[in-house]
């Protein structure tokens, strides 16, 4: 609109710096990380991170002082005919916070990653693989920094498939390991192939929008969408919900984030945890007016986010993998963020986005540590055993899965800081009061108390069993004896890591604080984006009931997996846990359903029917002339005197024609 | 301008004088052949960017036109006549630019006969940047059926084991469609009384009467250059028999003079048939598209994989071109750059690996990255660039193509623009399944291990490429400013012809 | 004189006479013989319209098919001695090494 003549305070000039300081350390790590060694790599990261963080720190505070929106013109990037998309960078509460979480939990994550790859990469036999993995992680950083920053729908899809190649990149990261050495890349394709059906979605709404408003900029379609007709709105809507299920995981589409967890963990805590999957919670809080004009779309978000909530919590539940819980906790909050933003609660939608990027980047970070320490007291134990590591290459580390909770037990007492920390997210995530979890989830609950009863309900069960879920979880791999050699000799991960652990674990006890019910910071901020709405008050009866459900749930964790015990307690449910245990078959489903008739359908075409049909036809053409000619070579005899009598012939023929007309 | 030295003959026929330089050396004298040839396509990419540079920015007409009569069929004069607009002056800087590239990628690779093989290679040159520049539809045809014969040499020669009879096929495929059209141009020179495109265009009713037979003529030669679907099987078994400059060429280069036909000369001679045909067009557009992509996906040969994903990109680009909206248009020239760029990128790379190994079979790779990790991030760009990631030029291109068909009023339904959309997912099913059966997994074959690393000729023919791709993905600005003011004359044309249709 | 038709049924009959030859014998010679034949009707036939239509171009034709016919000749017998050398033979039927 007219924002762009008036750049209020100079701090938003510095906005293109918030993609640029991670190229820039992109660059020098491509071009010198390898020469100049792991710590010149790693500060670089850190620092790009750090300085877009710093950057976003000042945009905040320049908002604060003037919170109207702001568009910095950057360059143009496409015009043709009546088509114009320009890259320029939108400053407004919305993106300010979305860098915010980027940058930050970014930064931290970053520096977490610095010691844990280093051990990661001489673990997994490759240290030259270090600077790789820094150089995908600014690109990341980028690409998530041009989604936030976008003024346009095309722009934010720059960035949105932009994260996506980053998750492909660092799912695939091992790519020689993993089942038959290639599970991690068929990850990491799967993961991009899935993200391209949301994001043919995603296309799809962008050509109807151009066609219907003329524009793809934010403020031009946004300003537009009241005044649409609602089926047209309908179809952007939903086609955008498409592009949300694949990017932030929801059903239909959320297949490819569990097998996603094959990437190393900093790479599930920043990607597939805290900000890539959250674009799409983003995606439709941008779109809020586009959104609110269209109730049908509004309860399509709500109630796909709300069964996804409950659907992938009960998942959560049957696994034994600590990073798979994690992964299906994660869709299971997306969900409820989701659903928060289907119901219009979109402040309450941001608000968990941003507490859980604190503790669920707390939670997977801890996990990494407790891997460290666990393939630490393996390979202790190999040394002291066998004194080698000669499989290192192979993939297996004979035999045992430091991720599989089964293998753990008692660690609180090998590291006693990392299970804190965990505790801390734990709890968080479970919702217990007053630590963050709590209070974003219970605005979420607020909303839906609101809108619609039956989705209360679904979402309070999703509490409890993310609740049961987290105690079962906190008591295999902390609580109880060791049960291996490898638990038993898991030591506490250096400072490095723990550091930014214990930074997030106070983010994730105090993060409530955004938006206390009365203070409601939060909401002031994003009001001036995302327009006015119903400051969500706190219902105390709902908020105990929450509170409740997760003492429950966390309660019942304890009483179960209390005692030592030979098999799962909870096979004694028979179906229902296998159904949990093996993801109620949905990858078995969409294998039949999708991937074998693709298969059949290509390998039909390209073997009958295009090398058999086709091109038999067009060599059919040709076999017809040959055949033809041949024909017609037995008049070409030879004989000069035959071809003489055609001609006299044909002489002859004309002249009688001529004289008979 | 002195027509010998105007700058448009001299970048048809600079070639020649390399053809002529190296007629004069002896096959033993290898390496000078090889610089001869490098230097005189140089030397014509040189003139080519001149030729840029005299381009007055902003222009929708021809420019720099050359014209002297030729010869005179009947009472009928044929013109020596070259021009450029924004739309050829691109595919011509496509030409000058990928040539250089493809004899650069020659080097170790082609041993045998080397004279004839250099000849042959500037003489497709000239054919190929005489096609991009005829305004007369004599010359233009001339040009057309000259790139034939080095082509049919390049790869019934230089080939692989079933190389005559890929020859043989690519031959009499792509003269069978262009006989039609030259009966179809023989009959326009005839009832227009002037074979000139600029007077035909400006005389369009002189053969208003048979335009839709003389559409289908002139389709007939271009869908199977481009190829359309069905009309594709050529081209699979071409690449894979071609030596690797001859695929990048063909793929680079030859693929793209079928779809600037279609612009040049269906749509501006016939607009109204073009309206008409346009949902059938893009019917087979899709059908190409979608069926490329389920092809390519199973196949175990990597240049047979690259063909038939050239079957789908080329859908793209007709896609586009039938949109007959400024959008589509544009995207569909620009989409012709960047399958030359994309694909010849893929092609150089396949050959690389190709020369250290004797196979092409995917099952033969897996798990390369670990020992060429250079070869395997350029691949893994090129082959990013060839599904579309945004930031690289395939996203460009395939944008707009979609952005255009999917509101184009003359298609007249958006489904056609749905449908190719799934292209792009099919897209990257089947090449990240390349990118993965080749460098990602375990090494598995252990011969593998010695592969050798990209060396530094083959990095300068694939960074010039690299740097294009992504110069247009970030900032295509350049190129649309040179193409739309062109499409944008095309499209007025067009629509006026719809417009006065309903 | 002698009315144009005369001279064009003359022209025919040695026409028809030349091609009959031509078209049923065997032998080179007499072929070529038929064909010289031929070449005069048509030879008359020009001579007689040139007369008629007091015209000189088709006395003119006549020098040239004339110039043609013994260059053409020349050709021929020499093409002729040379196959009977190689061949022994100058039957036209068993002229056929050459046929694809």
């Amino acid at each position: 609109m007219l924002f762009q003549e008036t750049i209020a305070n100079p701090a938003f000039g510095l906005v293109p710096w918030v993609v640029f300081f991670p190229l820039v350390g992109l660059v020098l790590n491509l071009l010198f990380g390898r020469r100049l060694g792991e710590v010149f790599t790693g500060t670089v990261a850190v620092l790009a991170s750090g300085a877009a963080f710093v950057v976003s720190v000042l945009l905040a505070l320049g908002l604060a002082a003037h919170p109207e929106p702001v568009v910095v013109p950057f360059l143009e990037w496409l015009r043709i005919g009546d088509f114009a998309a320009n890259w320029d960078f939108r400053v407004d509460t919305l993106s300010v916070t979305m860098m915010l979480v980027v940058s930050g939990v970014g930064t931290l994550i970053h520096i977490y990653a610095t010691r844990y790859m280093h051990a990661d990469v001489r673990h997994n036999g490759d240290p030259g693989r270090y600077r790789r993995f820094f150089v995908y992680f600014s690109l990341f950083i980028l690409a998530m920094m041009i989604l936030v920053t976008a003024n346009n729908y095309l722009m934010l899809f720059v960035g949105w498939e932009g994260v996506g190649l980053c998750s492909y990149l660092l799912i695939g990261f091992w790519f020689e390991k993993g089942e038959d050495g290639i599970g991690n890349a068929k990850a990491a394709k799967k993961a991009f192939v899935v993200n391209r059906i949301g994001d043919f979605g995603l296309l799809v709404a962008m050509f109807t929008m151009f066609w219907a408003f003329g524009s793809l900029d934010f403020d031009a379609v946004l300003a537009a969408a009241p005044a649409a007709a609602p089926g047209v709105l309908l179809v952007i809507t939903l086609l955008m919900l498409l592009g949300v299920t694949g990017k932030s995981a929801q059903i239909p589409l959320f297949v490819w984030l569990p097998d996603a967890m094959a990437g190393p963990t900093p790479v599930s805590a920043l990607i597939h945890a805290a900000t890539m999957v959250t674009a799409g919670v983003y995606l439709v809080a941008r779109s809020a007016p586009m959104f609110n004009a269209v109730p049908a779309a509004q309860a399509a978000v709500m109630w796909v986010g709300a069964i996804t909530a409950l659907f992938a919590a009960t998942i959560a539940l049957g696994q034994n993998d600590i990073k798979k819980v994690l992964a299906y906790s994660t869709i299971s909050q997306l969900g409820f963020m989701v659903a928060a933003v289907g119901m219009g609660a979109y402040v309450a939608g941001m608000f968990h986005l941003i507490t859980h990027a604190f503790f669920k980047a707390l939670l997977f970070l801890s996990a990494g540590s407790v891997i460290l320490g666990m393939e630490h007291g393996e390979e202790a134990g190999h040394a002291k055993g066998h004194g080698h590591a000669e499989h290192a290459d192979q993939g297996d580390h004979g035999g045992l899965d430091p991720q599989d909770m089964r293998n753990m037990g008692g660690l609180r007492r090998r590291m006693p800081v990392t299970f804190l920390v965990y505790l801390v997210g734990s709890l968080a995530l479970a919702g217990v009061a007053p630590l963050s979890g709590f209070f974003s989830k219970d605005e979420i609950l607020v909303a839906a108390s609101r809108s619609n009863f039956i989705v209360l309900g679904v979402l309070l069960l999703a509490a409890f069993f993310t609740a049961f879920y987290v105690g079962r979880q906190l008591m295999l791999v902390f609580f109880g004896r060791e049960r291996t050699p490898a638990a038993e000799r898991a030591v506490e991960s250096p400072a490095l890591i723990t550091v930014p652990l214990i930074v997030l674990a106070l983010l994730a006890a105090v993060g409530g604080a955004l938006n206390l019910p009365g203070s409601h910071l939060l909401e002031t901020w994003l009001e001036h984006t995302l327009g006015a709405g119903e400051p969500a008050e706190f219902i105390l009866p709902l908020a105990g009931v929450a509170l409740g459900v997760a003492l429950l749930g966390l309660f019942l964790g304890w009483l179960i997996y209390r005692r030592p015990f030979q098999r799962e307690p909870l096979e004694r449910t028979g179906p229902l846990f296998r159904a949990f245990n093996r993801k109620w078959w949905v990858d078995e489903a969409y294998h039949a359903l999708v991937v074998r008739p693709y298969n059949g359908i290509s390998r039909f075409l390209a073997g009958d029917f295009d090398m058999g049909f086709i091109d038999t036809v067009a060599n059919g053409a040709g076999v017809l002339v040959r055949r033809l000619s041949g024909w017609w070579g037995v008049l070409q005899n030879g004989f000069v005197r035959t071809y003489a009598l055609m001609v006299v012939v044909g002489v002859v023929s004309i002249m009688l024609y001529l004289a008979l007309r | 301008m002195n027509l010998l030295f105007h700058p448009l003959t001299l970048v048809t026929f600079l070639p020649l004088v390399g053809v002529l330089i190296i007629a004069f050396l002896s096959e033993s004298q290898r390496g000078l052949i090889r610089w001869v040839a490098l230097g005189t396509s140089l030397a014509t990419f040189g003139v080519s960017l001149w030729v840029l540079s005299l381009f007055p920015a902003g222009s929708a007409d021809m420019q720099l036109e050359a014209v002297a009569p030729w010869l005179s069929l009947g009472t009928f004069q044929v013109n020596y006549h070259l021009g450029v607009d924004g739309i050829s002056l691109l595919l011509l800087l496509l030409t000058t630019f990928l040539t250089p590239i493809s004899i650069l990628s020659s080097w170790t690779s082609i041993n045998e006969r080397v004279k004839s093989f250099m000849i042959f290679f500037l003489l497709l040159e000239t054919g190929m940047v005489g096609v991009f520049l005829a305004l007369d539809l004599v010359l233009f045809y001339v040009f057309w059926e000259f790139t034939l014969i080095p082509m049919y040499f390049l790869i019934g020669i230089w080939g692989g084991e079933r190389r005559v009879y890929a020859a043989v096929k690519f031959f009499l495929f792509t003269l069978s469609g262009s006989l039609l059209m030259l009966l179809a141009i023989l009959y326009m020179g005839i009832s227009a009384g002037t074979f000139d495109w600029n007077a035909l265009l400006a005389n369009r009713e002189a053969f208003a009467g048979a335009s839709l037979w003389l559409f289908l003529a002139f389709a007939a030669a271009f869908a199977i250059k481009v190829p359309m679907w069905p009309l594709h099987t050529w081209l699979p078994d071409a690449h894979v028999e071609a030596p690797t400059p001859g695929s990048v060429i063909l793929a680079g280069v030859m693929l793209k003079m079928g779809a600037y036909g279609f612009l040049r000369f269906n749509l501006a001679l016939f607009p109204e048939v073009s309206v008409r045909a346009a949902p059938w067009m893009a019917l087979l557009a899709v059908i190409g598209i979608l069926y490329g992509a389920a092809v390519s996906y199973m196949q175990r040969d990597m240049k047979k994989l690259v063909a038939y994903s050239s079957v789908s990109h080329l859908g793209f680009v007709i896609l586009g071109l039938f949109a007959l909206n400024a959008q589509g248009v544009a995207g569909s020239v620009l989409q012709m750059v960047n399958h030359g760029l994309s694909t010849g990128a893929l092609f150089l790379v396949v050959g690389m690996l190709y020369e250290r190994t004797h196979t092409r079979e995917m099952a033969a790779y897996g798990g390369v990255w670990k020992v060429v990790p250079v070869l395997g991030a350029l691949m893994l760009v090129i082959v990013l660039s060839s599904a579309g990631l945004p930031g690289l030029n395939g996203f460009v291109g395939e944008f707009t193509i979609l952005l255009g068909a999917y509101g184009s009023q003359i298609i007249g339904s958006p489904w056609f623009g749905v449908a190719a959309t799934l292209g792009v997912i099919l897209a990257a099913v089947y090449l990240l399944t390349l990118f993965e059966k080749v460098f990602l997994g375990p090494l598995r074959n252990p011969e593998r291990r010695a592969l050798a690393e990209i060396t530094p000729r083959e990095l300068a023919t694939l960074i010039p490429l690299l740097l294009v791709i992504f110069w247009i993905g970030l900032y295509p600005k350049f190129f649309f400013a040179l193409l739309n003011p062109s499409v944008e004359k095309l499209v007025a044309l067009v629509q006026t012809a719809a417009v006065a249709m309903r | 004189m002698a009315p144009l038709y005369y001279y064009i049924g003359l022209s025919v009959i040695m026409f028809t006479i030349g091609m009959l030859g031509v078209l049923l014998r065997r032998n080179a010679i007499v072929i070529f013989m038929s064909l010289e034949l031929m070449f005069n009707a048509a030879n008359l036939a020009f001579i007689a319209f040139s007369r008629h239509y007091q015209n000189m171009n088709g006395q003119m034709f006549v020098f040239f098919v004339m110039t043609v016919a013994a260059a053409e000749v020349a050709v021929g017998l020499a093409l002729m001695v040379t196959i009977f050398r190689t061949r022994r033979s100058i039957d036209v039927d068993q002229i056929n090494s050459m046929k694809g």
